[in-house]
């Protein structure tokens, strides 16, 4: 599956009241928390993003709380897929589980350009800068998480586990 | 090769054998925890995972503490999911309302997590539960979920930096400034994907309640558990509050870390994490005299009662500043009685503050002391995030009991050996 969009580029620790503070946590609706996506960093931050936009980020992204509403609002906002440096480890998990493309490519995300267009291949784990015209590669998903995304995420997993 | 204290408590839930960091395993779970934020997501995807009954009633903990007492009708009606699902699936330990206390200060105290146990939270702060010797974790909801549903869940093993803290600490220095110091050393990434494991005299010597302190925010350096050896003192405390056949527990002399850090604490100054970040951590004299407008004691962090008695020590006699809200939250309602028959909650009262009940309100901006713009928080809490406590404009300094109750008195940031 490849996603083509425009690359929004983001510092280090992003945190997760960056991603949906906390005043926003009175819903689990994806819509709604889609609408108030990364208003921590910045009010209305959300206008400059179109469906299947690629959020790039620097080192630790997702850190912070353990709140799932922050995968569920980038989902929310039409954001597909986070390039970054690293991520947090609860964000990592959380983002796998809610079906939230996440790709790490250490300091290659240096590479990637706010505003740049991009075309991400999951699969193949490369992303292609169309703007530079360079090609990077993400380091491959462990088999026993891409086990669980085979099953279509967390929630189908644990279906199989409960029907066995 | 020996063990660490991690690859031990993992290995004793798990039927693989645990061999090296980076390993992925199946564990059993102790106990599974959400709170008023976190449990409507993990009930949505526990229906969604055709799940009829929880593992075990008892091992599954329901704690409304983050918007409670309910701040609005969309949080009332996420405690009334919580509320409806506990009552339906005969969940032992709900709580809220009188009975409701921090999360990570409640279960401590009622016994319900302990030494060797994994517990799995959908709160990032679970971690706390390592001061006891737990593997104990933060994941989201639906990582929850799937162990409310299956009682198991995968870790990857982690590789382990070991903390050696040494040294003769000064008299108004504690758990927190040590965390601190940590977290400005090694960073808010130091520890990531790593578990930290603490050691030294000065961790042989720190109380139980210190130790949760340190454990609680081993999250802030990015680490996935912040463990203690489990020693008599531990024991103890456990003992206390109505467990049994805990034992004692280290990691094996032979265990292979990734990294030692020493920390020495002799002549350290108290420690003050600066925004916007928890390792943007200076020595209290380099940031005294910044005017701030609310001191906030309490939290998962810093709300037990050693930490009110260290904060009531403080402001006995005194008043704090006219300019300065000081909020006072005692974790649990068992640590609120014991303040008032301490005469701590008089002491409080008397100083000016605002005592409330337990509650998460102001430490994640959620209710009871949110900032405006401009303002500037002291708190005893653990995050210090851009607009983590209201306004985006408004800033949040973390320190121990002692420093925030000294500046609330003063109106500046105050070491209280200046008082």
């Amino acid at each position: 599956m490849s996603i083509k969009g425009t690359a929004h580029r983001v510092g280090a620790h992003i945190d997760t009241d960056a991603i949906i503070p906390a005043r926003f946590l009175v819903t689990t609706d994806p819509d709604e928390l889609g609408a108030n996506c990364m208003e921590g960093l910045e009010e209305g931050w959300i206008k400059r993003v179109k469906k299947n936009d690629i959020m790039v980020a620097d080192e630790n992204f997702g850190c912070g709380s353990s709140r799932e509403h922050a995968p569920i609002s980038l989902l929310g906002a039409g954001i597909p897929v986070v390039v970054a440096k690293s991520f947090a480890r609860i964000f990592y998990r959380n983002g796998f589980n809610m079906g939230l493309i996440l790709l790490e490519v250490g300091d290659d995300f240096e590479k990637l350009g706010d505003g740049d267009q991009l075309e991400v291949d999951a699969e193949k784990g490369e992303i292609k800068n169309v703007t530079t015209g360079e090609t990077i590669t993400c380091a491959p998903v462990p088999p026993f998480m891409k086990g669980i995304l085979d099953c279509g995420g967390l929630v189908e997993y644990v279906k199989d586990r409960l029907a066995k | 090769m020996g063990k660490t204290l991690a690859e031990k408590i993992l290995q004793a839930h798990t039927e693989e054998t645990v061999k090296e960091p980076g390993q992925i395993v199946r564990c059993n779970v102790s106990m599974v925890l959400a709170n008023d934020i976190t449990a409507p997501l993990a009930i949505k995807s526990f229906k969604a995972m055709g799940a009829d009954q929880v593992f075990d009633k008892d091992k599954v903990a329901l704690v409304c503490d983050h918007f409670t007492p309910n701040k609005d009708i969309d949080s009332a009606e996420q405690v009334k999911v919580v509320r409806e699902f506990a009552h339906e699936k005969n969940i032992t330990h709900y709580y809220e309302g009188g009975e409701v206390g921090v999360e990570h200060a409640l279960l401590p105290e009622l016994g319900l997590v302990g030494p060797a146990d994994i517990v799995i939270g959908a709160d990032s702060h679970t971690c706390t539960y390592g001061g006891l010797g737990a593997f104990a974790t933060g994941m989201g909801s639906t990582d929850i979920a799937g162990g409310m549903a299956l009682g198991e869940t995968w870790f990857k093993v982690p590789p382990t930096i070991k903390v050696e803290i040494e040294g003769t600490p000064g008299k108004y220095m504690g758990a927190k400034d040590y965390i601190l110091n940590l977290i400005g050393t090694i960073g808010v990434s130091g520890a990531l994907y790593k578990a930290l494991e603490f050691s030294g005299s000065v961790v042989d010597n720190l109380s139980i309640e210190g130790r949760m302190t340190i454990a609680n925010m081993a999250i802030e350096a990015g680490g996935k558990v912040g463990l203690f050896p489990v020693d008599a003192k531990t024991l103890e405390y456990c003992k206390a509050a109505g467990r049994t056949g805990d034992v004692e527990m280290r990691a094996d002399a032979d265990a292979n870390y990734e990294r030692v850090v020493k920390i020495n604490v002799t002549g350290m100054k108290p420690q003050i994490a600066c925004p916007h970040l928890p390792d943007n951590v200076k020595p209290v004299d380099e940031v005294k005299d910044m005017q701030i407008h609310q001191a906030v004691i309490g939290s998962c962090t810093n709300g037990r009662i050693e930490d009110l008695r260290e904060a009531a020590a403080v402001l006995k006699g005194r008043k704090a500043d006219k300019n300065v809200r000081l909020i006072v939250l005692p974790a649990t309602p068992n640590i609120w009685k014991q303040a008032l028959r301490e005469g701590l909650i008089e002491t409080f009262m008397e100083s000016g503050a605002i005592v409330g009940p337990a509650t998460c309100g102001p430490c994640l901006g959620g209710h009871m002391g949110i900032l405006a713009g401009g303002e500037r928080a002291i708190a005893t809490t653990n995050r210090n995030f851009k607009g983590r406590m209201g306004s985006l404009e408004s800033e949040v300094f973390l320190s121990s009991p002692a420093v925030a109750a000294a500046s609330a008195i003063t109106g500046i940031i105050t070491d209280p050996e200046a008082l």
